[in-house]
This record gives C-alpha cells, sequence and structure tokens, in this order.
C-alpha cells in the first residue's frame, strides 16, 4: 500500500465527514476498511477501542491516529481538519434553515424519517463491529459486549462505572488468553 | 461600569471552559456527555429552552458528520457563529492533543504483549457500549410502525449490500417529505 499525501488525507476525511449521516463512525469504516485498505478490520476495531478508550469525540481521535500514522502532526491536522470544517459550516447552514422554515409543511416528517434511517444505519454498523470480535472469542468476548450494553443501553448506569469496571476484567481476559 | 462589561466576551468564556472540559470527560464519545451539556446550557446559563436543545440535537444527529456537532448548534444558539467556533474548538481541540501523544506511544509498542491484550480486551467493551448508543438511538427516532420500517430497511441494505447508506437517507427523507412519516 502507497502512503498517502497530505492532501489525499484530507479529501479522504473530508468525504468521509460529508457522507455521515447519523454519526460519521460507519463512513468512516466503509471508507478506512472497505474502500481504501489503510486498516484492516481488526486494526479498525482496535484503534476505534483506543480512541473510545481516550476521552473526545471519538471519530476526531479516529483522523488523529490514522493522520498522524502516515504523516505525523500535519497528517493529524489534515485528517481533523478535512473531517471538521464542512459539516460544521453545513451543520450551521441547516440550523439556520430550521430556525426558519422546521415548521413548515413536511419538513418535520423529513426530519423523522432522516433519524430512523441514521438509527438503522448504526444498528448495522454495531452488527459489523461484533462479528469479527465474536467470530474470534465468542465465550470471553460475548459475555462482555452483553454486560457493556445492558449496563449502559437498559439499565443506563454512569458510563463511567460500566467502563471502569469492564475494561480492566475484559484486559486481564485477554492478556490471560494470550499466555 | 457598562463599558467593562463584556456579555459576549463573558458567553465566549463560558463556552470555551465548558467544553474544553467535556472534552476531556467524553469518555465513550460525544454522545456521553450529551445530558451534562443539556444541563450547562438549558439549566445553569440559560442560553436556551428544552425544546431548542432537542431541536438542535435533532438536526446535529440528521445531518452529515460527527456526532459532536450539538456542541457547534449549543454555540451558535448561545453566541451566533463565534460561539459555534469556540465550542467545536473546545470540543475538539483538548482531546485531540491527548490523543495524538498517546497513539505515539501505543504504536510504538505495537507487538508488546499487553498493548494486544489491551486493545483485544477494550474491543468488545467497545462494541457493548456502542450498541447501547445505537440501541438509544433507535428508541428515541422509531416512534410508530413506518419509522420502525424504514429502520429495518436501512439495516438490511447497510448490512447485506454495498450500496452506499445515503440512499436510505434520502429514501426516508422523501417518504417524509411526502407526508407518509
Amino acid at each position: 500500500m502507497k502512503t498517502p499525501s497530505i492532501g489525499t488525507l484530507f479529501l479522504a476525511f473530508l468525504a468521509v465527514g460529508l457522507s455521515g449521516f447519523g454519526g460519521v463512525l460507519p463512513f468512516a469504516r466503509r471508507a478506512l476498511v472497505e474502500r481504501r485498505g489503510w486498516l484492516t478490520e481488526t486494526d479498525f476495531n482496535e484503534t476505534l477501542a483506543l480512541c473510545q478508550s481516550l476521552p473526545g469525540p471519538n471519530i476526531v481521535n479516529m483522523s488523529v491516529v490514522v493522520g498522524s500514522r502516515f504523516a505525523g502532526a500535519r497528517g493529524a491536522l489534515a485528517c481533523v481538519a478535512g473531517l471538521v470544517v464542512a459539516p460544521v459550516a453545513l451543520v450551521l447552514v441547516l440550523a439556520g434553515l430550521w430556525g426558519r422554515f422546521g415548521a413548515v409543511g413536511h419538513v418535520p416528517g423529513a426530519m423523522r424519517g432522516l433519524a430512523a434511517a441514521a438509527a438503522g444505519l448504526a444498528a448495522a454498523t454495531t452488527l459489523k463491529m461484533a462479528r469479527p470480535i465474536l467470530a474470534r472469542a465468542p465465550l470471553s468476548s460475548g459475555p462482555i459486549v452483553a454486560a457493556a450494553f445492558v449496563g449502559v443501553g437498559l439499565l443506563r448506569l454512569p458510563l463511567a462505572w460500566v467502563a471502569l469496571t469492564l475494561a480492566p476484567l475484559s484486559v486481564f481476559i485477554a492478556w490471560a488468553r494470550g499466555r | 461600569m457598562k463599558a467593562l462589561h463584556d456579555p459576549l466576551g463573558d458567553t465566549l468564556g463560558a463556552l470555551a471552559a465548558q467544553f474544553t472540559l467535556l472534552s476531556l470527560l467524553a469518555f465513550g464519545g460525544a454522545n456521553a456527555v450529551v445530558p451534562e451539556m443539556h444541563r450547562e446550557a438549558v439549566d445553569v446559563h440559560h442560553w436556551m429552552s428544552d425544546a431548542d436543545f432537542t431541536a438542535l440535537f435533532a438536526i446535529a444527529q440528521a445531518a452529515p458528520g460527527p456526532n459532536f456537532m450539538v456542541s457547534t448548534l449549543v454555540g451558535w444558539k448561545a453566541a451566533g457563529l463565534a460561539g459555534a467556533l469556540v465550542a467545536t474548538a473546545a470540543m475538539c481541540a483538548p482531546s485531540c492533543f491527548l490523543t495524538y501523544w498517546v497513539a505515539k506511544a501505543w504504536d510504538r509498542f505495537r507487538e508488546a504483549p499487553w498493548r494486544r491484550a489491551l486493545a483485544a480486551g477494550l474491543a468488545p467493551v467497545t462494541v457493548g457500549l456502542v450498541a447501547a448508543t445505537f440501541w438509544l438511538l433507535v428508541r428515541a427516532a422509531d416512534r410508530d410502525v413506518p419509522l420502525a420500517l424504514v429502520t429495518a430497511a436501512t439495516v438490511a441494505v447497510a448490512y447485506f449490500t454495498r450500496l452506499n447508506p445515503l440512499w436510505c437517507f434520502a429514501a426516508a427523507a422523501a417518504l417524509g417529505l411526502l407526508g407518509v412519516l
């Protein structure tokens, strides 16, 4: 694989940022793993795990990691700028339009439809991420995935409690398995 | 005293302080700190009503781009374009610097056994948390059967085909504009 240039990195994340409705993760996955082949599926999951174990918007963290891996600080800056600039400009335009036309005609229905589609896309991405992990180590990974989902999604426990309990346990299990 | 008092500057300072803190507290991503964002913007600073916040969150979700953009819109509502830029920068920059330095160490130890255990161990936690966030999304969005069908169709297309999921968004928006949703 050829090392991408600063311009290629900027344009790749520009495209990711602009195509990602309801969160950019599915589109980042598609672009980085399926289209460009910059990361393998395992790389993507592990990089995402790193980015989610650090504070901050996950996808922005991910653009920092990918950019710096290929082109250092300049690459990181190019990826973050590509990811952030256009969506921020666009969302401000949309907010302005909403302020003026949000209640007109069937616009609220269109907004509801977009939200429903975004939820579906998000669910599909979760399934795609879960597949390699559950295939590799179903007995050790399955209960951790389920516990994190139940704790945060169903019981609505504070994220910090759930993560700080499950992460050390899961890392220990992975370490014990690897010995 | 009037000349010394600067309401816009006060608001921008408050936005910068709040979102810098949230950036460093957002373990699990921006969606994890949305309730705290809401408390500050609505209850503490009275920058907007509860209904305004909910509408801005929906726009940030429906617009293309990262989830953190609800903070851009909170900044916009509080203090216009300057507020939007300050909130966006404060939400992104602190965690970017932290990630940049941690990632360098992470790559250097790529072959170390503990690093592999750390990555392999964190991955299932991540999947569970992402599943939980997406479950909340589904419950918020699917208020009736037609909307649930839109979600189900999108899951099928995105999971089983290589079709660009944007087509699902276009179709869903069109159905909404036709009055079906």
